[in-house]
């Protein structure tokens, strides 16, 4: 007898499956077309960065070094051209997407979790820590995040990693800001209330009932700062800051590229095309995701 | 003796404004009987919901005691007040903002079982929810579905159940069938209804709606500004309204039938502010039937006037042979 | 004007609808919400519309005002005249001039229909300003006797909607309403929001307005005890279909619809505590996907097959009163249980 009525019991949660809100979210996103356009940009930009190693070599097609081959303009055996020391352009960008897209991504999911444990935490207790950590939000926004990127990397010295840390640290701002006006804004729901009423202890709440209400709003502010990242990225590693050569970040392409601007300007404009369609596609993916997540837009 | 579960004796909560204090409760006392409904009525701003979630304290009480069972729960360490919480259950208005619209039903209902540790084993958590769904009417193919796919009447249906699935002794409804349709209102109140013969409930029941307090509801307190203006057994209140506010509610309730020529006691103008409130009778200013000499000088008593029906008018008490000071 | 309204009296109805259905084409499917209703009102009329969340009340208001946002609705109607006028041909232009001057409408939430960065006095104002085609200091000075009209002190005009309560927004967005003498009013749930004394007092307020400028309304409302009181006639809706229609002495003494008494078994009323609510089980069809036949049938104590096979028109029973029941039209005796005296 019991075990019959467990078999039922068994029966009733995998008879009726929920439909995932991820499905939804894909339905909303379908319609934008701008957003499509983003997510499918992005989807190759990921695909050439991971098969990139095995399409081209990294010691002799990318670093190597072919003093006959240089200065050349676009041509078929080299799309974008040949740089100052005779590399392949091309093979470059689409190396360096590597360097940009990691980069950007760790910076901003360094940045995503220090800024929502912070911000969170800031929104739910208030009072005294919400002021100070806001405060101290508000200093770091009004450094110039090349500034604080010199100072991490004065401090830590040049390498990728400490690249993503340097921009990590200057992204966090944001989410803190995001992540506590979304709790502001869920605390005050009756749910939460209702959590509280049946003796969950607040802290609890906040994981299990605030955060995943406020999830997002801080996945679209994330989509949106990994381009905002590459672009510090790239800025850094303009000044010399980031990624040491000879690696083919885009940002020291541009760099190189400056010296010969006039005369060879195709050696500046595909690193800076390669970053501008980059940073596109995620502002058009992040722009979707906020409209196909937000509610009050649904039907 | 009658068996009090709850006993709230001057109860307050104030909120510190820019303008001054804010007085949502002031100094409020009631007893409410094991299985029976008291109905705590009034307008918007009376401060009966701030009431409800005082008792709870979902808001914390600036002063007052809540004795439940005996105990005063005012008193209580966190700790000890989430265990107390077992008891002591609320039904909110809206059945759209109390559900967390990331949940399943199963989960928004099995929460407060595994909160508190009630029963353990996956099995026999989804068995306790799918008997509490049958108890409250809600399909079982409804078990893993999210509140926003589901209308009014089954979202209120999950609040229910959700308050039901720890079995509390006492449910705070705040507002329960406000949010609803006519229709949905009528079956949501005979299930509860039902519940409470069934479970041996006891219901606090806070609403505007006088047509369907009266319908629920053994004894009714009309709060007004704060304070309980009158308080009697539902068909005695309904019956012999004292209190000129109280008059008035009832006036101005439309009936839905033909061939009532009404009555209506008309007030004047709005309702005042709660902050800072003067040391006179709150009402005294829209009240019809105000005698300036009693009403502004002396500050109403909730007094005993007839067996089990209590009346905060000066005037009225007067009127009816007590002394007033 | 007096003039102008007395040959309204007799000559044409302020309203007249024919035949009005509006759908709605989402990518989910098609939302049938108003499923051909014909309505008529007179002069100086009041008609409650009645019905419950999603019966298509709202709906038919805005079709009335061709407020329907055109995708994804369409309304489609054999007749459409407001005050004699046939609205439905009429370019943009010509309806901003019918909108507001013959026709005005209250809606549903008062609290967000004023502008908060305008003054109320202001909002008034604008009306007046288009339509009568005064001058703005001539238009304000009509608005100050517009609040004067709706109990609120001429000085108050200079302040804005926050700096009042909500019974007193609902005042100002009924002086708005009225600021132009319109010939019909819609009133869409206007108490709703409001506590039951302030509802008293704008109700009120309306009828003595109503009176005064022999304004003809409907009452869109879910609350029969507010259509006893301010109601002549009353259209009862269920699934965009209106299911009863009469005076409201035949609605209410004289209940035809099984639906319209599930209205009045589910009311708890004060002046009867004993009876037990009598809830109609079930819910309201889906109105994307309504029911072959008879849209209340699924609910309905006295359903037979019969009533699942073909939606049962709207037909004559007595005097004005109406009722779509297949029930009697086959059967002349058939009575159910309210109408057992």
């Amino acid at each position: 007898m019991a075990e019959a009525s467990n078999k039922n019991e068994i029966r009733a949660s995998k008879l009726y499956k929920k439909r995932s809100s991820l499905e939804m979210v894909w339905r909303q996103l379908r319609k934008n077309k701008g957003a499509l356009l983003g997510l499918f940009l992005l989807i190759i930009i990921i695909i050439g960065a991971l098969i990139a190693p095995f399409i081209y070599d990294y010691k002799t097609d990318v670093i190597g070094m072919n003093v006959r081959q240089r200065m050349q303009w676009p041509s078929l055996q080299h799309i974008c051209g040949t740089d100052d020391l005779g590399r392949d352009i091309f093979a470059r960008i689409v190396y360096g997407a590597r360097y940009s897209l990691a980069v950007g991504f760790i910076a901003v999911i360094i940045a995503l979790i220090v800024g929502t444990a912070l911000g969170a935490t800031a929104g739910y207790i208030g009072g005294v820590f919400e002021n100070v950590v806001m405060r101290i939000c508000d200093i770091f926004s009004s450094i110039p995040s090349v500034l604080m990127a010199i100072a991490v990397v004065s401090a830590l010295g040049k390498s990728t990693l400490n690249l993503m840390l340097a921009v990590g640290i200057s992204s966090t701002a944001p989410f803190v800001r995001v992540a506590r006006a979304a709790v502001l804004m869920v605390r005050g729901e009756e749910y939460v209330e209702a959590a509280c009423a049946i003796g969950q202890p607040g802290w609890k709440t906040v994981i299990v009932h605030i955060l995943p209400n406020c999830v997002s709003q801080i996945i679209v502010q994330a989509t949106l700062r990994v381009g905002s990242a590459i672009i510090s990225a790239a800025q850094l590693s303009f000044l010399g800051l980031g990624v040491p050569a000879p690696a083919p970040e885009w940002g020291s392409m541009l760099s190189a590229g400056r010296l010969y601007i006039r005369d060879y300007s195709y050696m500046t404009l595909f690193p800076g095309i390669a970053i501008m369609i980059t940073v596109l596609a995620l502002n058009l993916l992040g722009d979707g995701l906020r409209d196909a997540l937000d509610p009050k837009l649904k039907r | 003796m009658a068996d009090t579960i709850l006993e709230v004796k001057n109860l307050k909560k104030y909120f510190k404004t820019s303008r001054g204090m804010l007085h949502a409760v002031d100094d409020i006392s009631f007893t409410v009987e094991r299985g029976k409904t008291l109905g705590l009525v009034g307008e918007s701003g009376c401060g009966k919901s701030t009431t409800g979630r005082a008792i709870l304290r979902l808001i914390e009480p600036t002063s007052g005691e809540v004795i439940f069972e005996g105990k005063d729960v005012t008193k209580l360490s966190k700790k000890d007040m989430r265990h107390m919480r077992k008891d002591m259950q609320i039904i909110f208005q809206d059945p759209f903002s109390s559900l967390d619209p990331k949940k399943t039903v199963s989960q928004i209902i099995a929460e407060p079982i595994t909160e508190n540790k009630i029963i353990k084993g996956k099995l026999a958590i989804e068995e306790r929810v799918l008997e509490l769904m049958d108890t409250v009417g809600l399909a079982e193919r409804y078990i893993n579905t999210y509140p926003h796919e589901l209308d009014g009447g089954r979202r209120q249906r999950i609040g229910i159940a959700r308050a039901l699935a720890i079995e509390p002794k006492l449910i705070v409804c705040d507002e329960p069938v406000s949010a609803l349709d006519v229709s949905i209102q009528a079956q949501i109140l005979n299930l509860l209804k039902e519940l409470q013969v069934k479970l041996g409930l006891t219901y606090l029941f806070i609403t505007h709606n006088l047509s369907v307090v009266n319908h629920f509801s053994d004894d009714i307190a009309v709060m007004y500004l704060g304070q309980i203006v009158e308080k009697a057994p539902s068909e005695e209140l309904f019956d012999n309204p004292i209190h000129p506010y109280t008059q008035a509610l009832l006036s101005a309730i439309p009936i839905p039938e033909l061939g009532h020529t009404r009555q209506r006691v008309q007030l004047k103008g709005e309702i005042t502010s709660p902050i800072e409130p003067p040391a006179e009778c709150r009402f005294a200013k829209r009240c019809m039937q105000c005698k300036k000499e009693i009403c502004t000088t002396h500050i109403p008593q909730l007094l005993e006037v007839k067996p089990g029906h209590f009346v905060a008018c000066p005037l009225k008490q007067e009127e009816l042979g007590f002394s007033i000071q | 004007m007096e003039e102008e309204n007395k040959k309204n009296t007799e000559e044409h109805d302020i309203l007249n609808i024919e035949n009005l259905t509006v759908r709605f084409e989402t990518e989910d499917g098609v939302v049938h919400a108003v499923n051909g209703i014909d309505l008529k009102l007179g002069y100086r009329k009041t008609l409650g519309l009645v019905g419950e969340t999603g019966a298509g009340k709202t709906t038919t208001a805005l079709a009335m005002l061709r407020l329907v946002p055109n995708p994804p609705g369409v309304v489609e109607c054999d007749r459409l005249e407001i005050d004699g006028k046939d609205v439905r041909d009429l370019s943009v232009n010509k309806l901003e001039q019918v909108r507001g001057k013959d026709i005005s409408m209250i809606f549903q939430d008062p609290m967000t229909a004023l502008n908060p960065v305008f003054t109320v006095g202001e909002q008034i104002a604008e009306s007046i300003e288009i339509h009568e085609k005064l001058s703005k200091e001539k238009s304000l000075e009509k608005a100050g006797d517009m609040l004067e009209m709706v109990g609120i002190p001429r000085q108050r005009a200079n302040e804005y909607p926050h700096q009042f309560s909500g019974g007193m927004k609902q005042r100002v967005v009924i002086a708005i309403a009225l600021a132009c003498n319109p010939k019909l009013l819609i009133a869409d749930e206007p108490t709703t929001a409001l506590d039951v004394t302030i509802q008293a007092q704008v109700l009120e307020l309306m009828n003595e307005l109503k009176e005064k400028y022999n304004t003809s309304m409907i009452m869109i409302t879910h609350d029969l005890g507010i259509v006893a009181e301010v109601c002549d006639d009353v259209a009862v809706m269920y699934a965009g279909r209106i299911v009863e229609q009469g005076s409201l002495e035949e609605v209410y003494s004289d209940t035809k619809h099984p639906y319209t008494e599930g209205l009045f078994n589910s009311l708890p009323n004060i002046k009867n505590r004993q009876r037990m609510l009598k809830p109609i089980h079930g819910l309201m069809p889906d109105p994307s996907n309504l029911p072959k036949g008879c849209a209340f049938a699924p609910r309905c104590n006295y359903a037979t097959d019969a009533c699942k096979e073909a939606v049962p028109k709207l037909l004559c029973v007595k005097g004005t009163h109406k009722v779509a029941c297949s029930r009697y039209e086959s059967d002349p005796n058939f009575v159910i249980e309210r109408g057992k005296k």
